[in-house]
C-alpha cells in the first residue's frame, strides 16, 4: 500500500470513487497490455472486508504468476494480507487461497514466511487447506531446496492425513522432494490403501505408483517360489475372481528360481494393496487403469496377474493416444506374460483406419502371442495386412512375420514360402523388406534353400534398395558354395556398377569379392582386385579402409602372411543365426506405465523400481496404534466439515444407503447415523460416508459368511426402517444392531464388547463404531497366518480407554420405576491427540439441569494428559441451529498436568436431535466439537398411573401412535431385561402395569413437554407390538426405531 | 509435473501458451514441428517426444495439438489423460472446441487452465466445480462483462471442493426434474472377404443427463446385467454395488455426464446388422476396372436402418469413377482417393447398390491393394446386445423426475475387407 499514493490520479480515472475497481482482469494479461496501476486495485482488493473480493483478486495474483509476470510489486500487500490476515480466516478457502498465492511468489526472500504458513496450513482443521499446504511443499522446494529438512517434516505430518482430499496430494509432495524417504510410507501405508479408492484420480495414480515402488521394498516376491504358491491357504481364502483366471502360458519361470527356503506366505498388507487396489480397474481414468495394471504386473503372483488384461484391451478403445501408451506396455508385458493376452488376440487385429503407429504396435503384441496354436490365425490376419496401401505397415508386417518364423519352427518354411512369393511383389519397398528377412531366416538352415538363394541373385537385376541389395550379397558370399556358378557373375556384375552403389552394398561388396577369392580364386582373382582397388579410391574412408584391410588379409604379401593363413576361417566363419526379438524385451526392468519406459530410457527423476529383497523386512514396521488414528480421525472430520453435503440425502434415504455396497460398512454407518445423524442435520454426516467409502474398501473380503449374515440381517433391519419412516426429517435412524453383528465377527473382541453391551443402549454408538472400525481393520490386516501384530492387546486397550468410562455409571444400571438411568456412557468429543494433551468426554447424566428445565444436561469430563497445565477452558462462540441454546459451564481456570475434572452443561435441544456445535477454548486453542443426542436423551420420565396412561393414550392416536411388530430374542425375553433396556434407550419412566406381559413407560420432551407414552405388548414366543404415542410424531418415529433395535439385538 | 501448455494449430502456429511454473520458451515446439514433419499425418505424430531438456507430451483433437511440456518423469498416461479432460472442459464450456472459439474465450480459458492444474498438479478437474469456480460464458454474460467490466470468476467460494460428492455441485435446482439415459452401443467388426465375422465386439455406454433438484440418490437396475463384460465407471458409481448386486446406485454430477462404459465380449456371438456385397476388380490389360457394392439389412431385430454411410480409401493408382447409386449421393475426391456414398436410410425392399468404373492410370500394372469399406449405420430404439434397463428409482428427494430411457446402435469400427 506504500506504492498506492504514486499511481492515484491515474486511478482517479479509471474507476469510480471509493469503489475498487477491479474491472479488467490482470489476470488475462495475454490479451491486455499489462498496466501497473492494476496492481493497485488488487492491492485495494486484497484489502476489502468482502471475502469474495479477496478470493477474486488473489485468484488473479496466481494466474498472473503463472504466467511468469512479475508481481512482486504486490509482494507487501499480499504478504500482509496472507501472513497476518488470511491465513487466519475463518473461511477456510480464503486460508487455503491465501496460501496458494503465497507459496506461488517465486521471491527468495519470502521463503521463511512460506514455510511458516505452510506449517501452520498444515495443521489447519480444513483438510482443504491442508491439501493447499501439501501443493505448496513442492513449490517451496524448488524454490529453495535447503528447506529440505524442515519440509520433510511437514510431509510426514501431512501423510499421518487421514483424509482423501490430502493424501493424493501430499504423496505428490513426497514424491517430488523425499521420494527416497520411504521410512515415512510405513505408518501411513494401510491408511493409504484404505483410503484409495476415495481418493481423487490423480491423486490414486501418484499413490499406487509410489506403493508399487515401496512394495519392491518391503514385500517378498510373490512368484519366487511357484509350487508353494498353489498351496498356498491365501489364496483359497482371498476372492474367487482370481483363481478363475487362468494362469499364464508356459513361460519360464521368472529368473528369480530361487532355491526352495521356507514356505511363500504373502504378507498380508502385499494382501490388502492388491485387493484395494483392484477395483480400481474399473476407473474410468485410463491412468489410474493403466497405474493399477503396473502395479499388479509388478506385484502380483503370476497367477493374478490375467485380471489386468481385460481392462488395458479396453483402454484401446480409447483415444489414440492412450491407446500408443497401452500398446507400448502391453507389448513389454505379453513377453513376460504371453498366456495373459491370449484370450485378447483379435482385439490387437489392426484397420486400415488405424494410424500408422498403432498398427505398428498392435503388430508387435500380435507377434508377441503368436504361438503353435494360434499362428494359423496370426498368418493368414499378416496376409490381409500385406495387402495394405501403408507401405511402413507392410515392411513391418514382414518383419513380423519373420519373427514368428524364427520363434515357431512348425511354420518356418511356410512363412519363407511366403515371403518369396512377396519377392514378385510390384512394390520396392516390400521386395526389399523381405530381402532383408529371408536372409535373416536363411542363415538358421541355409543348406536345403539354395533355390532361394539363386533367387534372390537374380533380384540384383531390378531391386535398388540398398539393404536389400546389400542383403542378397551378404547371402551369396556366406553360402557361395551352396552357388558355386552364379556367384562370380554377381560379382562380375557389381564390379561393373561398384561406383553407384550405396555405402552398405559398397562394403557387402568387398565382402563377397573376399569370400569368392578365397574359395574360389581361380575365377575371381582379378574381380577381386579390380574391385578392391576400386574401393581404394572410394570417398568413403570406411571403404577405404575396408578395402586396405581385406586386402592385406586375403592377399598373401611378401612379410607377413601369418593372418592370411587365417583369412578363411576368419571370413567364412559359422556365424551364429541372428535372433530376431523384440524391441520390448526385457523393457520392464522400467516400470511399467513410466515415460521412462515408454522411451526407453531414464526419465530425469525416474525412481528406479528396486528389485524384490531376499529377506522381508520388518513388517511390523507398519503397525499403527490403531485406536488412535481411527479416533483421530472421527473427531477431525467432524469437526472439520462446516457443510455436509451428504447429511440431507443420506438422512432420508437411509435405506438406499444401507443397501449401499459393502454390508459390513453399511450396518456401521447405520449404527454411526443413529447417533450422529438421526434428523438428517450435519457436521458429522458426510465424515460418515467418507469412513463408510474408505472402510467399505478395507473389509472387503473378510469372511464370507459373516458377511452373507450381516446382508441378511441388515435386510430386515433396512425393511422395518422402510415401513416406520413416513417422517420428514426421515430421520435415518435405522440404527440397526449392527452393534451386536460387527462384534460378533471379530473373535477377539467378543469378551469386552459384550461386558460393556450390556450396559451400553445402541444409541450411543459413535465411539464404540469408531473403535470396531479399527478392529475390522486389524482383522482385515492380519489373517491367522501372521503372528508379527497382535490385535487383541491392541483391542484391549483400546476398549480398556472406553471401559473406564463406563465403570462410573456401572452402578445405576439396575432398572427401577421413576429414577432416571443413565443411559449412556461417556463419549469422546476431543480426543487427546487432537486435543493437544486435551482430552473431552461427555455423557448425559439424565438428571434435570439445575436453572432451566428445558435443558438437557450433559456432564462433560475434561482430562489432561499434556505437560502443561491448560488454562481457561470455556465454551466458545457456539454456532447453533435455530432454537438449539446452550448453558456454558463455569470457566475451568486451570487444568493441571495429569488431572481430570467434570463440568455440567446445559443444552436445550429444542426437541430435535440436531446437533449442538460449539467450540471449546483455551488459552491458546480453539477446538470444534459437536454433540448429538440420541432421541432418547430428549425426554425425562414423568409418573402417572395406568389409567391416567391409558387417557392420554387415548387422545394420542392416529397420527400420533407409531407401532411397529417385532419379535423378541430369546434373550430378551425377561422383565428385567426388557425394562432395562427400554429405559436405557430413552429416559422414560415405567408406568406400573396390571399385566404381567405388557409395558408401559412414560416421559415428556424437554423443550415443549410433549407426552411421549410408550407400550410394548408382549405375546408368546416372542412376538411383540411396540406402540408409542407422541405429538411429536418425528420423536415417535426415531423412538420406536431405537427402541425396536435395543430390543431385537 | 505439467510445466506448460501449448495449443498449435494445422498451420503449426502456437496460438495459445500457458505455464504454470516457470516460462518455457516457445522454442521448444521446434522438435515438436520437426517430430510433426517426419510424421506427415498428424495422427502418426508420436504422443511422447524427448528433447534434450523436456519432453513434449501431446494430444491431437480437434484438428488442434495440446502439447504439454514436462521435465521430470511422470506416467505419460496422467498427463495425456488430463490433455483429453482440457479439451473436454473446453467443449462442455463452449459447446466446441476450435482454435476461434478458443481465441474469442481466452480469458475464460486461462482462468480455467489455472484452475485446474496448481504448480502442475491437477487441482479441480471436475467440470462441475469449475463450473462453479468459474462461470461459463453466454452471450447475455459477455455483453454484460463487456459493459462493466466484471469477469466470469464467480463470486461464490468453491464450496464444491470441499465436498465428498465432488462431482456433483450443491444448490442445484430446477423446476422440471428430469433424467435421461441413453444407451448407445457401437459395434467394431472386422468382415472379411467373404462375408464372414473375423471379429465382432459391442462397446456400449450409457450417457446421462441428469437434471434433478437436490442431491437424488439414483439406482439403476438392469434386466440382463451379466451381459456386461467390463465395464468401467463415472467416480459416482458405488462399485461394491455393482459388484455385489449389479446395480448401478450413484449420486449423479448435474448435467451431461457419461455413468458407463461397457463391453460386450467378442466370445458371445455379436449380430451383425448389415452386409456389403461387394466386387471391385481391375484387369491388367485394361485401364478400367469394375466396382460394386450393394448394402443390405441381415439381424436388424425389425428396426430400421439409418444413416448408412460408406467410405473407402481407393488404391492410389484410381485417378478417377464414375459411378451412379440406387439411391444416395456419393463423392470421389481424386486427390485423396476417397470415395464415400452417403446412403440413407435402407429399404429392404429395394437395396441400395453403387455400380460403375473406375480408371486407371494408363500402363500402369493393377493396384495390389484392395480397398477397404468402412460403413457407418444407425438403428434407433435397439440395443444390440439385448440389454435393457429395468428400473431407474430415486431417493432421497421427495419430488417425482421424468425418466426417459433411450436406445441405440451405430457402427463403431466397422469395416469389410475386400
Amino acid at each position: 500500500m506504500s506504492a498506492a499514493p504514486a499511481y492515484s490520479e491515474d486511478k482517479g480515472g479509471a474507476g469510480g470513487p471509493g469503489e475498487p475497481e477491479y474491472g479488467h482482469d490482470p489476470a488475462s494479461g495475454g490479451i491486455f497490455s499489462s498496466d501497473y496501476k492494476r496492481h493497485d486495485d488488487l492491492k485495494e482488493m486484497l484489502d476489502t472486508n468482502k471475502d469474495s473480493l479477496k478470493l477474486e483478486a488473489m485468484k488473479r495474483i496466481v494466474a498472473m504468476i503463472a504466467r511468469g509476470k512479475n508481481a512482486s510489486d504486490l509482494f507487501p500487500a499480499v504478504v500482509k494480507n496472507v501472513a497476518c490476515k488470511n491465513i487466519e480466516d475463518p473461511n477456510q478457502l480464503i486460508r487455503a487461497s491465501a496460501l496458494r498465492v503465497l507459496s506461488s511468489i517465486r521471491v527468495p526472500i519470502i521463503v521463511p514466511i512460506m514455510m511458516l504458513a505452510i506449517k501452520e496450513a498444515a495443521s489447519d482443521m480444513s483438510p482443504y487447506v491442508r491439501k493447499t499446504a501439501a501443493h505448496a511443499i513442492p513449490k517451496l522446494y524448488s524454490l529453495d531446496s535447503d528447506q529440505k529438512d524442515q519440509l520433510i517434516e511437514v510431509i510426514e505430518k501431512l501423510l499421518a492425513d487421514k483424509t482423501t482430499l490430502v493424501a493424493g496430494s501430499v504423496v505428490m509432495a513426497f514424491e517430488e522432494v523425499c521420494p527416497e524417504r520411504i521410512d515415512l510410507i510405513h505408518k501411513n501405508y494401510r491408511k493409504l490403501c484404505n483410503l484409495l479408492i476415495d481418493v481423487e484420480e490423480w491423486g490414486q495414480v501418484v499413490i499406487i505408483s509410489m506403493l508399487t515402488r515401496y512394495a519392491r521394498t518391503q514385500f517378498l516376491s510373490p512368484n519366487q517360489n511357484e509350487s508353494l504358491l498353489e498351496e498356498n491357504p491365501e489364496k483359497a481364502f482371498y476372492g474367487s475372481e482370481e483363481d478363475e483366471v487362468k494362469g499364464p502360458g508356459p513361460e519360464e519361470a521368472a529368473a528369480t528360481a530361487l532355491p526352495a527356503r521356507k514356505p511363500y506366505v504373502m504378507d498380508p498388507d502385499h494382501r490388502l494393496l492388491l485387493r484395494n487396489t483392484k477395483p480400481l480397474l474399473q476407473s474410468r481414468s485410463a491412468a489410474v487403469v493403466m497405474a493399477v495394471a503396473q502395479l499388479y504386473f509388478h506385484l502380483a503372483p503370476k497367477a493374478e496377474v490375467g485380471v489386468i488384461a481385460k481392462a488395458l484391451v479396453r483402454l484401446l478403445r480409447s483415444h489414440s493416444e492412450v491407446q500408443y501408451v497401452v500398446l507400448q506396455n502391453v507389448a513389454t508385458m505379453s513377453i513376460k506374460r504371453r498366456g495373459m493376452f491370449e484370450p485378447y488376440l483379435k482385439s490387437f487385429y489392426i484397420r486400415s483406419t488405424d494410424p500408422t503407429q498403432i498398427k505398428i504396435l498392435k503388430l508387435e503384441v500380435l507377434t508377441n502371442l503368436a504361438n503353435e496354436t494360434n499362428i494359423p490365425t496370426v498368418l493368414r490376419e499378416f496376409q490381409t495386412y500385406i495387402r495394405s496401401m501403408d507401405k511402413d505397415f507392410v515392411a513391418a508386417t514382414i518383419q513380423a512375420i519373420g519373427r514368428c518364423a524364427t520363434n515357431i519352427g512348425r511354420v518356418r518354411d511356410t512363412c519363407l514360402n511366403g515371403l518369396v512369393q512377396l519377392l514378385s511383389n510390384r512394390d520396392e519397398l516390400v521386395v526389399a523388406e523381405s530381402v532383408v528377412v529371408i536372409k535373416k531366416l536363411l542363415q538358421m538352415q541355409p543348406a536345403q534353400h539354395g533355390e532361394i538363394i539363386k533367387h534372390l541373385a537374380k533380384l540384383t537385376d531390378n531391386i535398388q534398395v540398398p539393404m536389400a541389395r546389400a542383403s542378397i550379397l551378404w547371402l551369396i558370399g556366406e553360402y557361395c558354395e551352396h552357388v558355386p556358378r552364379i556367384a562370380p557373375d554377381v560379382l562380375r556384375k557389381m564390379a561393373k556398377s561398384f561406383t553407384a552403389e550405396e555405402d552398405i552394398v559398397k562394403l557387402q561388396v568387398i565382402n563377397l569379392a573376399a569370400k569368392l577369392y578365397l574359395t574360389n580364386s581361380k575365377q575371381t582373382k582379378l574381380l577381386t582386385q579390380y574391385v578392391l582397388s576400386l574401393a581404394k579410391y572410394d570417398q568413403n574412408y570406411d571403404i577405404r579402409d575396408r578395402a586396405r584391410f581385406t586386402r592385406q588379409l586375403i592377399v598373401p604379401s611378401e612379410q607377413g602372411g601369418a593372418l592370411s593363413r587365417h583369412a578363411k576361417k576368419l571370413f567364412l566363419a559359422p556365424k551364429p543365426a541372428p535372433v530376431l526379438e523384440s524391441s520390448f524385451k526385457d523393457r520392464d526392468h522400467f516400470q511399467l506405465g513410466s515415460l521412462s519406459h515408454l522411451l526407453n530410457a531414464k526419465a530425469t527423476g525416474y525412481q528406479e523400481l528396486p528389485d524384490w529383497p531376499e529377506e522381508a523386512p520388518d513388517p511390523s514396521v507398519r503397525n499403527v496404534e490403531v485406536p488412535e488414528w481411527t479416533k483421530c480421525s472421527n473427531r477431525e472430520k467432524r469437526k472439520e466439515k462446516e457443510k455436509p453435503f451428504y447429511s440431507d440425502s443420506e438422512g432420508e434415504s437411509g435405506p438406499t444407503e444401507s443397501a449401499d455396497s459393502n454390508p459390513e460398512s453399511d450396518s456401521e454407518s447405520d449404527s454411526k447415523s443413529s447417533s450422529e445423524s438421526s434428523s438428517g442435520d450435519s457436521s458429522s454426516e458426510s465424515d460418515d460416508e467418507d469412513e463408510e467409502k474408505g472402510r467399505s474398501s478395507e473389509s472387503e473380503q473378510s469372511e464370507e459368511e459373516g458377511k452373507r449374515k450381516k446382508m441378511k440381517k441388515r435386510k430386515t433391519v433396512a425393511e422395518g426402517h422402510r415401513e416406520g419412516s413416513s417422517s420428514d426429517e426421515g430421520s435415518d435412524s435405522s440404527s440397526s444392531s449392527s452393534e451386536s453383528e460387527v462384534t460378533s465377527e471379530s473373535e477377539e473382541e467378543q469378551v469386552e464388547s459384550t461386558s460393556w453391551r450390556r450396559k451400553t443402549p445402541p444409541s450411543s454408538k459413535s465411539a464404540p463404531a469408531a473403535k470396531e472400525i479399527s478392529l475390522l481393520d486389524l482383522e482385515d490386516f492380519t489373517p491367522p497366518s501372521v503372528q508379527a501384530v497382535s490385535p487383541p492387546t491392541i483391542v484391549s486397550t483400546s476398549l480398556a480407554t472406553d471401559l473406564e468410562g463406563l465403570t462410573l455409571t456401572d452402578s445405576s444400571l439396575v432398572p427401577s420405576l421413576l429414577s432416571p438411568v443413565p443411559g449412556v456412557g461417556r463419549q469422546e468429543l476431543l480426543h487427546r491427540v487432537a486435543g493437544e494433551g486435551l482430552a473431552v468426554e461427555y455423557a448425559f447424566s439424565r438428571q434435570p439441569f439445575p436453572g432451566d428445565p428445558h435443558m438437557v444436561s450433559v456432564h462433560i469430563h475434561f482430562s489432561n494428559s499434556s505437560e502443561n497445565p491448560i488454562k481457561g477452558l470455556r465454551v466458545g462462540t457456539p454456532k447453533l441451529p435455530a432454537g438449539i441454546s446452550i448453558q456454558e459451564f463455569p470457566e475451568i481456570e486451570s487444568l493441571a498436568p495429569g488431572e481430570s475434572t467434570t463440568a455440567v452443561m446445559g443444552i436445550n435441544f429444542c426437541d430435535s436431535t440436531q446437533a449442538a456445535n460449539f467450540q471449546l477454548c483455551t488459552q491458546t486453542r480453539q477446538f470444534y466439537v459437536c454433540i448429538q443426542p440420541p432421541v432418547g436423551e430428549l425426554m425425562a420420565p414423568v409418573f402417572m398411573s395406568e389409567n391416567e396412561f391409558k387417557k392420554e393414550q387415548g387422545k394420542l392416536t392416529g397420527m400420533n401412535e407409531i407401532t411397529e411388530k417385532l419379535t423378541l430374542p430369546d434373550t430378551c425375553r425377561n422383565d428385567h431385561i426388557v425394562v432395562q433396556k427400554v429405559t436405557t434407550t430413552a429416559n422414560l419412566g415405567r408406568v406400573p402395569c396390571g399385566t404381567s406381559d405388557e409395558y408401559r413407560f412414560a416421559g415428556r420432551t424437554l423443550t415443549s413437554g410433549s407426552l411421549v407414552l410408550l407400550t410394548l405388548d408382549a405375546r408368546p414366543a416372542g412376538a411383540a407390538q411396540l406402540t408409542v404415542n407422541s405429538e411429536k410424531m418425528v420423536i415417535g418415529t426415531m423412538l420406536v426405531k431405537d427402541v425396536v433395535q435395543a430390543l431385537t439385538q | 509435473m505439467i510445466h506448460s501448455l501449448f495449443l498449435i494449430n494445422s498451420s503449426g502456429d502456437i496460438f495459445l501458451e500457458k505455464h504454470w511454473k516457470s516460462v518455457v520458451s516457445r522454442s521448444v515446439c521446434d522438435y515438436f514441428f520437426e517430430a510433426q514433419e517426419r510424421a506427415t499425418e498428424a495422427e502418426n505424430v508420436p504422443p511422447v517426444i524427448p528433447t534434450p531438456h523436456h519432453y513434449l507430451l501431446s494430444v491431437y483433437r480437434h484438428k488442434i495439438f495440446f502439447v504439454a511440456v514436462i521435465q521430470t518423469e511422470v506416467p505419460p498416461l496422467f498427463v495425456i489423460e488430463f490433455l483429453h479432460r482440457v479439451v473436454d472442459t473446453f467443449q462442455d464450456y463452449f459447446g466446441v472446441c476450435s482454435e476461434p472459439v478458443i481465441k474469442d474465450n481466452v480469458v475464460v480459458v486461462y482462468e480455467v487452465l489455472e484452475e485446474m492444474l496448481d504448480n502442475g498438479f491437477p487441482l479441480a478437474t471436475e467440470s462441475n466445480i469449475l463450473k462453479e469456480l468459474i462461470k461459463p460464458p453466454t452471450i447475455l454474460r459477455t455483453v454484460v462483462n463487456t459493459i462493466t467490466g466484471s469477469t466470469n470468476v464467480g463470486d461464490q467460494l468453491p464450496t464444491g471442493q470441499l465436498s465428498v460428492v465432488p462431482w456433483r455441485r450443491t444448490g442445484v435446482k430446477y423446476t422440471n426434474n428430469e433424467a435421461y439415459f441413453d444407451v448407445i452401443e457401437e459395434i467394431d467388426a472386422i468382415i472379411d472377404k467373404s462375408g464372414s465375422t473375423i471379429t465382432a465386439e459391442i462397446q456400449g455406454v450409457i450417457d446421462a443427463c441428469v437434471k434433478l433438484t437436490g442431491m437424488p440418490d439414483l439406482t439403476l437396475s438392469f434386466m440382463n446385467p451379466r451381459l456386461l463384460d467390463d465395464v468401467s465407471f463415472h467416480p459416482c458409481v458405488r462399485f461394491k454395488r455393482w459388484e455385489s448386486e449389479r446395480i448401478l446406485s450413484f449420486i449423479p454430477p448435474d448435467g451431461n455426464f457419461r455413468l458407463l462404459s461397457y463391453h460386450v465380449s467378442a466370445q458371445n456371438l455379436v449380430a451383425i446388422p448389415v452386409y456389403v456385397k461387394h466386387s471391385i476388380s481391375f484387369r491388367d490389360s485394361s485401364s478400367l476396372g469394375r466396382f460394386e457394392i450393394t448394402v443390405g439389412p441381415k439381424q436388424t431385430m425389425g428396426k430400421a436402418i439409418e444413416g448408412v454411410t460408406v467410405t473407402s480409401q481407393m488404391p492410389k493408382g484410381v485417378l478417377n469413377m464414375s459411378l451412379t447409386p440406387s439411391q444416395g449421393t456419393h463423392t470421389f475426391d481424386p486427390v485423396t482417393k476417397m470415395l464415400s456414398w452417403d446412403v440413407g436410410k435402407i429399404n429392404p425392399q429395394k437395396l441400395p447398390s453403387l455400380k460403375g468404373t473406375m480408371s486407371l492410370q494408363a500402363g500402369a500394372s493393377k493396384p495390389d491393394e484392395n480397398p477397404t469399406i468402412n460403413l457407418q449405420f444407425k438403428i434407433q430404439q435397439l440395443a444390440i446386445s439385448g440389454l435393457k434397463v429395468n428400473r431407474l428409482d430415486m431417493y432421497g428427494e421427495k419430488y417425482k423426475p421424468f425418466k426417459g430411457i433411450k436406445y441405440m446402435t451405430k457402427a463403431g469400427k466397422f469395416q469389410v475387407r475386400t
